[in-house]
């Protein structure tokens, strides 16, 4: 039980040297909040009443922030985020079926988490790589023209290692 | 480009083709030039998006400018030993043309009938360096509208050259300018607003990625002709590669002087910081924009006061569009005159376009305004994909409009278009073939607003949501006579009330498709079927006995064992079971099995049996 809460402390501390960082900035909360996503995988309670205190304004506000915009999460993340593009030209060319095929995959729904851990399964709107729709994105890689299952296989198996 | 080399390899690295596999081909160069001991000869570039993505990845070499596309690690070997030592180009990988290979990028059709002013250098030069941005005439204009403009000169060679905001809007750039100038109060800010939500465009990451200092450039251009001295870069969060681009150009921006306090010794001083969006779609409007640069939730403001007057933290504000700003340094080098010269009455100079969606050449391309839709997909477009037939063409995305084949001489200015219900928006192209259900894409669209809808407005928030509910059951085979009339006059309240662009703009789909494919919705609504096959409710399978071979793969693949039958009976398919997987369709050897519009006489019977008990 100590070792976790030393390793909060670890990011909590790691979070408060982004806070004072980010402090020169006019307004800074959306870069702070995105910095500590990064760092703890979501946004629980406990991190925005962190981050109200230290900037000295309401919880309420950071919690209207962040449950305003759609990249930022209020529940635990599966080790790889995958990103299906849901944009117009994806839809177009097939982003319906890439879904139920990444969904019958990893035997999960959208935005659900496997039971692993290891895959959350996320809708995207359009990550501007619409020539090689339809596209998925984990992490920050983009894969396009995942048409067939094979492919949606191919690139789960990279990740399950 | 670079000193002392034999030979420079510029490769694309545009996300389009760093998916298709760009950064193993530079490895595979590297390697290969260490082991054939010419690595001292060769320069590789990593560029940004060349635009052709569909044929990526693709590299061009100089000096002689040839153009390889579709490059495999493979070919790496053959394209060293051939073409970097003995100077033999290889020519299977170049374009081939109707009778002859071309070798030359500037012969490639693609690229013939394009003009390139904002992609000017995107694909040609490495965008982290700002030393190649300057040997290609960067910073000239600066330098120049400082030195030996005043910003009222500036502001006037803006209107003269008839610029106009590329964002959607179309607001002439010099106009806004002048607003934000004759403002006293100080100090004044510079928005680049790169919060390209438009889903199905793609050219503002492009041109970020591709060449970052000239939308710097741009944006100090604008900053000295209305008198800002900050700027801020609201860039989407889904575009990293943009972020980091442009902060190493602001970054080697203010090493070399060109941000900082006295630029060029004047009096002007201006930096400039980049913040990132969270994933909001309404942020692409400018003052939900600006709310979110002040760290708050991404609503929109009524106007007036416009930002021009009351912007961030309350102070003038000019909000200008990636590809506005990245027009700003060329304009200022060739002059009004040059740029007003390309285009039509109302509209100058060239747009770039982002070609989606079922069309041959996918990618970016920069024409001149007035050319007809019909050359921009079927010239430079290629054409329809598979040999299928065009439906229509999205123009502007969710905020757009449809048009049909009978609009493709149209020619493209924000008039034009608007007068047939569609926008120039910010310039995404999404051409469908006839396997698309118009009636589905409008859905579609609806979708993506209901979700990306701030909730600050009744029309907007609640309105949205009965459109897609009456559209969602038209979809399912519930939809009632009259629907298509509570739909007009749903969508065209909500155009008039909302309170600002993204709920004004919401219903075009609708009723764009409405418009140009009425018949569509009546088949939907009136004989319960989906002409395209495309909504699930409004098709069924059926097994053609002609053709049916008896194998009984079918039935031993269907999750639900709803095919039955023998190899004399030949088999069928029990409709009020089936789920329509299409399991069936992908294994029959002979082409038996096929979708039929309409529902399937047994499920009719049952369902009017169900709305009459």
């Amino acid at each position: 039980m100590s070792h976790t809460c030393d390793k909060d402390q670890a990011l909590y501390d790691e979070l408060k040297l982004v806070i004072n960082e980010k402090k020169k900035l006019r307004n800074p909360l959306i870069e702070i909040l995105h910095k500590a996503q990064d760092i703890f995988g979501y946004l629980p309670v406990e991190v925005q009443m962190f981050v109200a205190e230290q900037l000295e304004i309401s919880l309420s506000k950071v919690y209207g922030v962040v449950t305003f915009y759609n990249r930022f999460s209020m529940t635990p993340r599966g080790k790889y985020l995958i990103n299906v593009c849901t944009g117009t030209a994806c839809y177009v060319k097939g982003a319906p079926k890439l879904i139920q095929m990444l969904s019958e995959e990893l035997k999960i729904g959208m935005g659900e988490t496997t039971p692993d851990n290891m895959f959350t399964l996320s809708e995207v709107r359009c990550v501007g790589a619409c020539s090689l729709a339809p596209v998925l994105v984990i992490d920050e890689e983009t894969y396009g023209r995942l048409d067939t299952r094979k492919k949606v296989k191919e690139i789960l198996n990279r990740y399950r290692g | 480009m670079s000193q002392n080399k034999r030979m420079d390899v510029l490769l694309c690295c545009g996300s389009g083709c760093i998916s298709a596999g760009a950064k193993k081909l530079k490895e595979k160069i590297i390697e290969l030039s260490k082991k054939h001991n010419i690595e001292n000869e060769i320069n590789i570039i990593e560029t940004g998006c060349m635009g052709p993505c569909n044929l990526g990845p693709v590299m061009t070499i100089y000096p002689e400018g040839v153009f390889y596309q579709k490059v495999k690690v493979e070919d790496i070997q053959e394209i060293v030993e051939e073409h970097f030592i003995k100077g033999r180009p290889v020519k299977r990988l170049m374009s081939q043309g109707d009778n002859k290979v071309i070798s030359e990028k500037k012969e490639v059709p693609f690229f013939q009938n394009q003009v390139k002013v904002a992609l000017e250098n995107c694909g040609y030069l490495n965008p982290e360096k700002i030393e190649e941005y300057i040997a290609l005439d960067g910073y000239e204009a600066l330098v120049t509208s400082i030195l030996e403009k005043t910003p009222e000169e500036v502001i006037q060679e803006i209107k003269d050259s008839g610029l106009r905001g590329r964002g959607g809007g179309g607001f002439p750039t010099g106009v806004k300018w002048g607003f934000v100038q004759a403002n006293k109060n100080k100090p004044k800010y510079v928005v680049c607003n790169a919060d390209e939500g438009d889903p199905g465009a793609f050219m503002d990451r492009s041109l970020l990625e591709g060449d970052p200092h000239r939308v710097l450039e741009g944006m100090l251009i604008a900053a000295y002709a209305v008198g800002a001295s900050k700027g801020f870069f609201y860039i989407r969060a889904e575009y990293p590669l943009a972020v980091v681009r442009i902060k190493n150009a602001i970054e080697q921006a203010r090493e070399s002087g060109l941000l900082g306090e006295n630029i060029f010794g004047t009096d002007f001083s201006f930096d400039a910081e980049v913040r990132m969006g969270a994933g909001a779609f309404v942020c692409g409007e400018e003052t939900a924009l600006i709310n979110s640069i002040m760290g708050m939730r991404g609503q929109p403001n009524p106007k007036p006061p416009y930002p021009a007057n009351s912007g961030a933290w309350q102070k003038p504000t000019l909000v200008n569009n990636v590809e506005t700003l990245a027009n700003l340094p060329t304009i200022m080098r060739k002059g009004a005159k040059w740029f007003s010269s390309m285009g039509t009455e109302t509209s100058k100079g060239t747009k770039v376009f982002a070609l989606t969606g079922d069309i041959k050449n996918t990618g970016l391309v920069e024409v001149p305004m007035g050319i007809s839709l019909n050359d921009l997909i079927f010239n430079i477009g290629g054409g329809m994909a598979e040999g299928k037939k065009f439906k229509g063409v999205q123009l502007g995305g969710p905020s757009g409009g449809c048009l049909t084949a009978e609009d493709l001489q149209t020619q493209i200015d924000y008039e034009s278009l608007k007068a047939k219900g569609a926008m120039m928006g910010s310039g995404g192209v999404i051409v469908m073939d006839d396997t698309k259900c118009m009636v589905n894409v409008a859905k579609f669209f609806l979708e993506f607003t209901v979700d990306e809808s701030c909730g600050k407005c009744v029309p907007c928030r609640v309105g949205l949501k009965q459109m897609y509910n009456i559209l969602d059951n038209i979809t399912k085979g519930k939809g009632k006579k009259g629907d298509i009339e509570r739909l007009i006059t749903l969508g065209e309240s909500i155009q008039k009330l909302s309170l600002c662009g993204l709920g004004q703009s919401a219903p075009n789909p609708v009723l764009s498709t409405i418009k140009n494919f009425r018949e569509e919705y009546e088949a939907h609504i009136n004989d319960k079927m989906c002409p395209t096959c495309v909504c699930t409710d409004l098709y069924h399978i059926e097994i053609d006995k002609d053709k049916c071979i008896g194998c009984s793969l079918c039935s031993r693949k269907c999750p639900v064992t709803c095919i039955t039958g023998s190899r004399t009976e030949k088999y069928t398919i029990a409709q009020v079971d089936c789920i329509k997987c299409g399991n069936c369709i992908e294994v029959c050897p002979v082409s038996a099995i096929d979708k039929i519009p309409g529902m399937s006489s047994e499920v009719l019977n049952i369902a009017n049996n169900i709305e009459e008990d």
